[in-house]
């Protein structure tokens, strides 16, 4: 078998069975909002409207936003019951549940309520003529009859579930939806299809047993319907079991984070061979969002990762200023320790700053050397950059040092913004300092006279219960300031690049073979 | 099933109102129903009726006034357990789709205790069924066969009071008056009461032995079918009289000249 497809389809097992877990969680929270809900409503013309109005305004709100609000909500009442000594997950299932239950409660509401109020008045009447209580009503004749549409609902549900779930890969809840991300990233499309094709054949099978419960119904066939329940059981119990579930999740087991870029991708893999050569069990929790990682690891979800020291200075620490190297790394790891108790253990070695870069051609036609050369010509000029970068507070400082004007400015996922400037849609883009294609595409890389892009000094940081674990420490150690630039722009260009593309451990361990590690 | 007494039923200044007392679909009534007796209440819609038939089983309750039942105000008892003791059969029936023939005639006892029917074929022999039909849903059957179910369904909890809100009224004109004469051959077999409201004043000469006619709320004419057909009665009931009277004379005109 093709080793990328080998590689992509061992990695389904685990995630199909975050997948199944989340996904039949969400579902029961769903139901159990909804049906009560509908029961109500059927009785109270007033609540009706409201639980309806309020449930379509939910479906409004793309999936996407929706798990990421969940987020801040989450960490303020975290806030809140922090006197307590109570935490609340803000990251990962709770999230994610939360979100997918919400989704799941309209499909399911509307069509009890449709079920529950569509029956025929004169069934209606001859319940109350025999003397149904209001609790016999429901169970002997308004439920079996709206059954078939309050199941249709179910389904429709199951399947949108099933699909939205792929999402809470960016809250960093593992999920089949790992896989299309980190595929997307690395283009990969091997890896997209697989996470695609796994999370549409959980969904039809998803869908054919509660078929196959609907018709046991309608057909008032007690095998059916228990053979349905059997098989979503036996699915939920296989995505528990210790093969699937525990194994790769024992208390011992790393959790190496990952933002979502190549770079982050291979490092977290360079990472994990070390630690698992060292004796750990290692998972990984890829895909997530920038300021997302940083949470995630003062929260204990995940072990280690790398991040940037001028991201963490001007998002993390909310720092304006710009001191120079050396001091910015020692303020940030002062205030990590002393913050959250988490650890910057040192320097990768390496920076993958922000470049301005343009195309040799056009930083000849209107003679570009440096940022202040662009601020004259930018008012004419397309800028594109990655999906953070416009939203940052290095953006902000780098406007301001320059008076930057562009005329046009266009976000792109990393791949296409390289794209866009090849391909003149865009004059100028914000590029990766370590990114391969730089020098690939043979870009030319402004310089900054003023000062005004932060460091970024790429360095490992620990959670607090590793910050002072020798053994854990010592497994990382051989990789502080190990790592050339140039070396990682090769290893991230073997991911990036359109042929002979390497999956990111393949990346990593070429990268730990230059570097002396193996 | 034994031969019993059925209950007397008493309107005492019966009023009820849907619109705050602007209008009233039932307007101060005040009759007794004999225990036993067979009564049709006769009127065109609209004229209350069924409404007034309503606030027997407390689907209605009264605006004001009170209706009791062998001297006992329903307001009193608990409307669930009230229901269960009165046979309700109406137009349209109101069979459960989803439950067998068996298990509709048998939901009154289920109700009330868990139990299942285990009168479901003595059931379907009063109303004229085959025991094979148990098993059939009610799609399954004619609108006839139905109707036939519905008053089994009604009388399996034993009621001493039937309430009919034109039962027959669905149904072709073969049937309607097979299953008329069938379920008046029930009524005094079982000694029940029956209350029967109907639009049709031909249905009511022939089945009742008391005549009630409704008009805008009020009871208008009270007597046996003899009498509203000797007496001139006045005004809504001679109208509602003069049809049947008519077509029998029409009837009797052809059948003489053939």
């Amino acid at each position: 078998m093709n080793p990328r497809v080998a590689d992509a389809l061992s990695q389904v097992p685990a995630l199909l069975a975050d997948h199944v877990l989340l996904s039949a969680a969400a579902l029961l929270l769903g139901l159990v909002i909804a049906l009560p809900l509908a029961v109500g409503a059927m009785r109270h013309a007033g609540l009706r409207r409201f639980a309806l109005g309020l449930a379509s305004l939910v479906q409004t709100i793309p999936g996407l936003a929706l798990l990421a609000l969940f987020y801040p909500l989450l960490l303020a009442l975290n806030g809140l019951f922090e006197p307590t000594g109570m935490t609340i997950p803000s990251l990962g299932f709770l999230p994610a549940l939360l979100a997918l239950g919400l989704y799941a409660v309209l499909p399911i509401l509307r069509n009890a309520v449709t079920g529950l109020t569509g029956i025929d008045a004169a069934i209606i009447e001859a319940a109350d003529g025999v003397g149904m209580t209001s609790r016999q009503k429901l169970r002997l004749v308004e439920a079996p009859l709206a059954a078939p549409v309050i199941m249709a609902g179910i389904r429709t549900a199951t399947v949108w579930t099933i699909g939205i779930a792929t999402l809470s890969t960016t809250v960093g809840q593992p999920s089949l939806g790992d896989m299309i991300f980190a595929g997307l990233q690395t283009q990969n499309w091997i890896l997209v299809i697989t996470g695609c094709a796994a999370s549409a054949l959980l969904a039809l099978a998803a869908d054919a047993l509660l078929g196959l419960i609907e018709t046991g119904i309608a057909a008032r066939s007690r095998v059916r319907i228990w053979s349905g329940l059997a098989g979503f059981l036996a699915g939920i119990a296989l995505a528990l079991s210790p093969a699937l579930f525990a194994a790769s999740r024992g208390d011992d087991a790393v959790v190496v984070g990952a933002k979502g870029f190549s770079e982050q991708y291979i490092l977290a893999r360079l990472i994990g061979s070390r630690l698992e050569a060292a004796g750990y069990e290692v998972r990984y929790r890829e895909g997530l969002g920038s300021t997302v990682a940083f949470t995630a690891l003062h929260q204990g979800e995940i072990d280690v990762y790398v991040d940037y020291t001028g991201t963490l200075w001007t998002n993390a620490m909310q720092r304006t200023d710009n001191p120079p190297r050396d001091e910015m790394i020692a303020q940030l790891s002062d205030w990590t320790i002393e913050t959250y108790g988490a650890r910057l253990l040192g320097r990768l070695g390496f920076e993958n700053t922000y470049a301005f870069a343009t195309t040799q051609e056009t930083a000849q036609r209107y003679g570009l050397a440096s940022i202040d050369d662009l601020t004259r010509v930018a008012p004419q000029m397309a800028m594109g950059t990655d999906v953070e970068f416009l939203n940052r507070p290095e953006w902000t400082a780098i406007r301001t040092a320059y008076g930057l004007q562009f005329g046009d400015t266009q976000s792109y996922q990393p791949t296409f913004m390289y794209r866009a400037v090849e391909s003149g849609r865009a004059d100028v883009i914000t590029a990766f300092s370590s990114d391969g294609r730089i020098a690939a595409n043979n870009l030319y890389v402004l310089t900054d006279p003023r000062g005004a892009i932060p460091n970024y000094d790429t360095v490992l940081m620990l959670a607090p219960r590793r910050a002072g674990d020798r053994r854990f420490v010592a497994a990382l150690e051989s990789l502080l300031e190990a790592i050339p630039v140039e070396t990682m722009r090769e290893a991230n260009f073997m991911v990036d690049r359109d042929n002979d593309k390497a999956t990111p451990a393949e990346a990593a361990t070429w990268l730990a073979g230059e570097i002396g590690l193996d | 099933m034994q031969a019993q007494a059925g209950p007397e039923v008493r309107f005492q200044s019966v009023s009820k109102s849907f619109d705050d007392g602007e209008n009233h679909a039932v307007d101060t009534v005040d009759l007794t129903i004999e225990g036993g007796a067979f009564v049709a209440l006769v009127g065109e819609s609209g004229s209350g009726k069924s409404t007034l038939l309503k606030t027997i089983n407390r689907l209605v309750e009264p605006s004001a006034g009170s209706v009791s039942i062998d001297g006992e105000d329903v307001a009193a008892r608990d409307s669930v357990e009230l229901r269960r003791h009165i046979g309700y059969v109406f137009q349209n029936i109101g069979l459960f789709p989803h439950m067998t023939v068996a298990e509709n005639i048998g939901i009154i006892p289920r109700l009330d205790a868990g139990k299942t029917g285990d009168q479901v074929g003595e059931l379907l022999d009063l109303v004229g069924l085959p025991q094979d039909f148990a098993g059939r849903f009610p799609n399954e059957l004619s609108g006839g066969q139905q109707q036939r179910v519905g008053v089994a369904r009604a009388l399996a909890g034993k009621p001493g009071l039937m309430l009919m809100d034109e039962p027959f009224g669905a149904l072709d004109p073969v049937t309607r008056d097979q299953l008329g004469d069938a379920y008046r051959e029930l009524h005094d077999r079982l000694g029940l009461t029956t209350i029967m409201v109907t639009h049709d004043m031909a249905e009511a000469l022939l089945l009742a032995d008391r005549i009630l006619v409704m008009s805008d709320g009020r009871i208008v004419a009270d007597g046996t079918p003899e009498e509203m057909l000797a007496e001139e009665a006045n005004g809504e009931a001679s109208a509602l009289i003069a049809v049947p009277k008519r077509q029998m004379a029409k009837l009797r005109k052809l059948e003489e000249r053939s």
